[in-house]
């Protein structure tokens, strides 16, 4: 579905990803995990057209669409859900899954999804009319996962989901992810807590300072003694 | 009571040109996070045009000069004044500011400035507009509707103020109630975020840009319809105009849209009061004085919000 070849990335005169290569097929989960600043968020960045990428080629559903730019991929079946979460903090939580949807112009069909996410994340049904500003770091969190939804999105790009959350909020918002996943929707995660992803990801990237260092299914990932002292603090 | 009255409605007209004009200062910074100094020159060239416009229509139709032109008429100039300045507020994003997008914000300011420079100059050129003041033609009679007590309320006053406030309305329903001012706030708010929302954020800006420079035309239009003779396009009359507009943007709250409308209203009384009942020669000190005030006590500005940059 997603394939990234040989992906070069560079702010100014540093480069951050030096030319890595990963793939995702239709209905999996797939995890990058790595430390800050091994390059996760820019190589998703790269991929949704944030930035633009110096080399090598992103290719989607049989597309090359490395310099296709952020707002034409939505409507391609791509959502992406930013680092820090990215909600509109002065719209109310209504508007901002509006937003999300503001690509589509089947007003039933977006009615009927809203529907959905306010009941994957009922949450946000109770402050719906809230400004998106006012809301718990979870809230957000949640709102904007059901505002990339909101984009009836094939492949669900997800940026650090569990960025400052209680260890509680982030296994709901887990549980939910393969929810997301179990429903037809492809999930490629950036995440630093290696832990949670592995579990729930079928297959994992180990990206170590713009390079992609290991990959492999993720529970043989999660067995092995380097990525277990590494980034889960055991062994 | 009669002063007070009277005062208060001059505040009111002169505050709703204010707050028209600083809506085109407060949408782009809102959205660009920069001040584009060539808005006040549009507001020049909208009231050039409009007297251009107006001269052209009043020859055609053979008036002679002192007659007030058929109602029809200033309607029309106002429409193609918006229109024109829309289109060039359009040009002027796409040439001078577009490219420099990803620019520091010092840059565009300077472009800003020579956009102005550029403006005020080609506009004084002789097949331009020239260099002397001329008189606009009268499309409004200057008839006196009714008075409360001894305050005249002339046809003139009440179509400067309901222009400016059925424009405000109906970008106050933009802003708030349309897809696109929900794509307008959130390209505010996080420019990058919005484009993941698949908003084409390259035409929201284009729209901001042709939005705000109508609204400026609207008021170049009715500060020339308001003053018989319209100064030459360099004018610091107009330098000061634009910055009171600015001034009003941002007493009000930079970047917020009710915050223009409010801090138009606010600047136009407290300029009016005072030159009423203090000094008037000092009208301008009082809304500078007002700017400072507001910076050291409220530097977001009365309806804006103290902003937490997140790190």
């Amino acid at each position: 579905m997603l394939s990234v070849s040989n992906l070069q990335v560079s702010y100014g005169a540093i480069r951050a990803l030096h030319g890595i290569s990963l793939k995702v097929e239709k209905g999996e989960i797939v995890t990058l995990i790595g430390c800050n600043g091994a390059g996760k968020t820019t190589t998703l960045r790269a991929i949704s057209g944030l930035v633009r990428a110096a080399g090598g080629s992103v290719n989607y559903e049989g597309r090359d669409i490395t310099r296709v730019r952020p707002h034409e991929l939505v409507r391609m079946g791509i959502a992406h859900s930013p680092e820090g979460r990215g909600v509109f903090a002065n719209l109310t939580v209504e508007e901002n899954l509006e937003l999300g949807a503001y690509a589509r112009n089947d007003q039933d069909a977006i009615a009927k999804d809203k529907e959905k996410g306010l009941t994957l994340f009922p949450r946000l049904r109770e402050r719906i009319k809230q400004q998106a500003g006012t809301l718990s770091g979870g809230e957000q969190q949640m709102l904007a996962i059901a505002r990339a939804l909101m984009a009836r999105p094939r492949l669900l790009l997800l940026d650090e989901p569990s960025l400052g959350l209680a260890p509680q909020v982030v296994s709901t918002i887990f549980q939910i992810i393969r929810e997301i996943n179990a429903a037809g929707t492809t999930i490629l995660l950036v995440e630093q807590n290696a832990h949670m992803a592995l579990k729930v990801a079928h297959r994992a990237y180990v990206l170590e300072t713009g390079e992609i260092a290991m990959e492999g299914p993720a529970q043989q990932l999660a067995a092995s003694d380097e990525v277990r002292k590494a980034y889960l603090g055991v062994g | 009571m009669d002063t007070l009255l009277q005062t208060l409605k001059d505040g009111l007209t002169i505050g709703s040109l204010y707050a028209l004009i600083a809506l085109g200062y407060t949408m782009v910074y809102g959205i660009l996070k920069f001040i584009n100094f060539a808005h006040s020159d549009i507001v020049v060239l909208g009231a050039w045009l409009s007297l251009v416009i107006a001269t052209a229509i009043v020859k055609a139709l053979g008036l002679e000069s002192g007659q007030t032109a058929p109602w029809w008429v200033g309607p029309f100039v106002l429409a193609c004044a918006m229109l024109a300045c829309g289109i060039i507020g359009f040009t002027i994003e796409r040439l001078a500011y577009r490219p420099l997008r990803n620019a520091p914000k010092l840059n565009v300011l300077i472009t800003a400035i020579g956009v102005s420079l550029f403006l005020q100059n080609t506009g004084q050129l002789q097949f331009m507009f020239g260099t002397r003041p001329q008189p606009i033609p009268t499309l409004l009679s200057d008839k006196v509707l009714f008075a409360i007590g001894n305050m005249q309320v002339r046809l003139l006053d009440l179509v400067v103020i309901g222009t400016a406030l059925v424009l405000m309305i109906a970008l106050e329903w933009l802003v708030f109630h349309t897809k696109l001012g929900r794509a307008m706030r959130a390209v505010s708010f996080d420019v990058r975020t919005a484009g993941l929302m698949g908003i084409n954020v390259d035409r929201v800006i284009s729209i901001t840009f042709v939005i705000g420079s109508s609204l400026a035309a609207a008021g170049g239009f009715l500060w020339a319809v308001s003053f018989t003779s319209i100064k030459q396009p360099a004018d610091t009359s107009w330098v000061l105009l634009g910055l009171k507009a600015f001034v009003a943007a941002v007493v009000g709250g930079i970047g917020n849209v009710r915050g223009a409308m409010f801090g138009g209203l606010a600047i136009g009384l407290l300029e009016v009061f005072g030159q009423q009942y203090i000094n008037p020669a000092l009208k301008d000190v009082y809304v500078f004085a007002a700017l400072i005030l507001v910076l050291l006590v409220k530097p977001g500005g009365i309806l804006g919000k103290a902003t937490v940059e997140k790190v």
